[in-house]
């Protein structure tokens, strides 16, 4: 973890409401782990004071990019900033996903609109190659298809509109997946909450591991204000766990989906 | 140059603290900043048991500010001990333990507690809770409660006592002279206001807990009103606090009669805040040849302008 002033290289709309962003960032580049976040604090924000958090995409030698979707205040100012401008970020933040190890369990990922940030890192990194499900709700929120074929997977892209790939949820072809095969494979899903609770029934269903990186919001990003907690099983009951320090990735089995304080 | 304060018979080397609950149990931000700089640590409030807390969302971002109802989880006393003690222990600055209870006699064993374990700097009494014997009233915006607890904790420890006030009230002049009667040696002023906003598309509020407190820059020129009304009220030292994000902010809260400062919300978006602040409060002093720091505090102008 680094509190680093960036610098920033390139900040383009990708599709839609998504845009790209790539920072020097020579010190934090190199400590990146897959699933881990940068917490970044937009200038010209005004009243608005926050950081926001961010899902670290791709990264390189002194670089490391996001993919964001312009949805509020903070991600539309930061949509309008310039190649040259600065950003403060704190990063890697996080505990990130577990790299298979080689020869080990086939990866399956899992992924609902700009979650497909948080697993490119994985996938690219995981010595096996697997299958990428990812989905959306138009074919504007199917984002880098390509570069996930360019590391050699599979993608299976399914639209709800069904204006991309086939018609329905995501969830529906990992269904079909997991029953043809459950066994040496292990799912990783980055989305919205309620894609994540039903990756985590499927999981448990076909009794396959899967870890899920939780979207909670944030207030700190590095544990103490206590504002990110989710529902954490423990010994007959439950605790609740910070999404930005002991998340924002957890072992599907430890969540407590129905659990309220 | 001096910078150094006194809280009680607690030393601070210089005047610029952190706000409880804002600052984690000081470690998270060790690597971010050297903690050793700071006047003193000022961990999240602890009761006797761990407490689990509010369901989320727990906090808001409002224009200038926040709302938060994280709902005080903590580890309780011996989880506190256990886990994160060893590390503030081993700093050189001071760690301001802030405790709450449901009870009078909780506090008082939370005070107990904290005396035995040696080398702590100082106990801050968060009243901003109700007492459940007494059926929900808040030990802050009652008289009699804050006077009963603020005695039962100076009976209970020899510690420095700071007593948290609750901005919740028509007047803190005279809750602030009952913190000092029942024995406190200073007082913390302003924690956050009872605050509220809703979605309007859900209609909901914007916190599972319906209510909070808000924070952060917004609230810093009610937050000094209350230190000045309660600096002339009192003799006792305040540590104020409320949006601090700037040296000004804070010179501002010392010449309204603050002798220390706590920097809150800032620290969630700019981790540096306080380091600045220190910075930026000894550039003041030399800019305007000032020698000791406690010169600033209540040197606020208030006679007529001509
Ligand atoms: C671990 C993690 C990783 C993320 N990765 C990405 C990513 O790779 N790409 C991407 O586009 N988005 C990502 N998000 C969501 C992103 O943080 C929010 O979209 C963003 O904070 C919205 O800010 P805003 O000012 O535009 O929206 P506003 O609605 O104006 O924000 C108001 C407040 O709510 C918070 N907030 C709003 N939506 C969310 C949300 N979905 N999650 C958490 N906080 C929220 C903001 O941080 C801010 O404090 C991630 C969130 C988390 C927790
Ligand atoms: C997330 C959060 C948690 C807090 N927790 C506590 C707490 O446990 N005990 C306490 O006395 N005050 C607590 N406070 C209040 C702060 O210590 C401080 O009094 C208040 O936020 C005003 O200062 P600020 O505007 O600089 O944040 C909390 C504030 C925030 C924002
Ligand atoms: S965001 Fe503050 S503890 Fe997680």
């Amino acid at each position: 973890m680094i509190q680093d002033t960036v610098r920033i290289l390139r900040n383009d709309r990708e599709t839609g409401l998504y845009y790209r962003l790539t920072v020097r960032a020579p010190r934090v580049a190199p400590l990146i782990q897959p699933g881990q976040f940068a917490h970044v604090r937009i200038a010209f924000l005004g009243e608005a004071l926050l950081r926001r958090p961010f899902s670290i995409f791709q990264v390189a030698d002194e670089t490391f990019s996001v993919l964001y979707k312009a949805v509020g205040r903070g991600t539309e100012a930061l949509a309008r900033m310039r190649p040259g401008d600065d950003l403060s970020v704190i990063a890697p933040l996080g505990h990130g996903f577990t790299v298979p190890q080689p020869g080990g369990e086939t990866p399956l990922l899992v992924a609902g609109g700009y979650g497909m940030a948080a697993l490119y890192l994985l996938a690219q990194r995981s010595p096996q190659k697997g299958v990428v499900f990812v989905g959306g709700r138009r074919g504007a929120d199917i984002l880098c298809e390509e570069e996930f074929r360019a590391l050699g997977w599979d993608v299976r892209v399914t639209t709800e509109d069904g204006s991309r790939g086939e018609r329905g949820l995501v969830t529906q072809p990992l269904i079909d997946e997991v029953r043809r095969a459950a066994a040496g494979r292990k799912l990783f899903a980055c989305g919205p909450t309620p894609m994540l609770e039903a990756v985590g029934g499927i999981a448990s269903e076909f009794g396959v591991p899967a870890e899920l990186s939780m979207d909670e919001h944030m207030c700190c990003g590095v544990g103490v204000c206590l504002a990110c907690v989710i529902a954490i099983r423990k010994g007959d009951g439950w605790e609740y766990q910070r999404t930005c320090t002991e998340g924002p990735v957890f072992d599907a089995r430890t969540i407590a989906w129905k659990a309220r304080g | 140059m001096n910078l150094s304060v006194q809280i009680g018979r607690l030393t601070l080397r210089n005047p610029v603290t952190v706000a409880s609950g804002t600052f984690g149990y000081g470690v998270e931000y060790a690597r971010l900043l050297d903690l050793n700089r700071l006047g003193a640590v000022v961990v999240k409030g602890i009761r006797l048991d761990p407490v689990r807390g509010n369901p989320t969302p727990r906090t808001a971002e409002v224009a200038s500010g926040m709302l938060n109802a994280i709902g005080l989880q903590g580890p309780g006393v011996e989880g506190f001990t256990a886990r994160y003690w060893p590390f503030l222990a081993g700093l050189e600055v001071p760690t301001i333990i802030n405790i709450w209870g449901t009870t009078v006699e909780e506090y008082a064993e939370v005070a107990r507690r904290f005396d035995a374990l040696g080398g702590v700097g100082a106990l801050e009494l968060n009243v901003s809770c109700p007492n459940i014997k007494e059926g929900g009233a808040q030990f802050g915006t009652d008289l009699r409660l804050l006077h009963q607890v603020v005695a039962a904790c100076r009976k209970a420890t020899s510690l420095p006592l700071i007593t948290k006030l609750s901005p919740n009230v028509v007047s803190i002049a005279p809750y602030a002279k009952a913190a000092e009667e029942a024995g406190c040696d200073a007082l913390s002023i302003t924690n956050s206001f009872p605050a509220m906003a809703i979605d309007i598309e859900t209609r909901r509020p914007r916190l599972a807990n319906g209510t909070g407190g808000l924070s952060g820059p917004c609230i810093k020129p009610i937050a000094i009103k209350l230190v000045w009304d309660a600096a002339r009220a009192v003799r006792i030292p305040i540590i104020g606090m409320g949006g601090i994000q700037s040296a000004a902010d804070a010179i501002e809260f010392m010449m309204a009669g603050a002798t220390a400062v706590a920097v809150g919300t800032a620290n969630f978006y700019e981790p540096q805040t306080a380091l600045q602040v220190m910075d930026g409060l000894s550039e003041f002093m030399h800019r305007h040849g000032i020698e000791d720091v406690r010169e600033i505090v209540g040197s606020v102008k208030m006679e007529k302008r001509s």
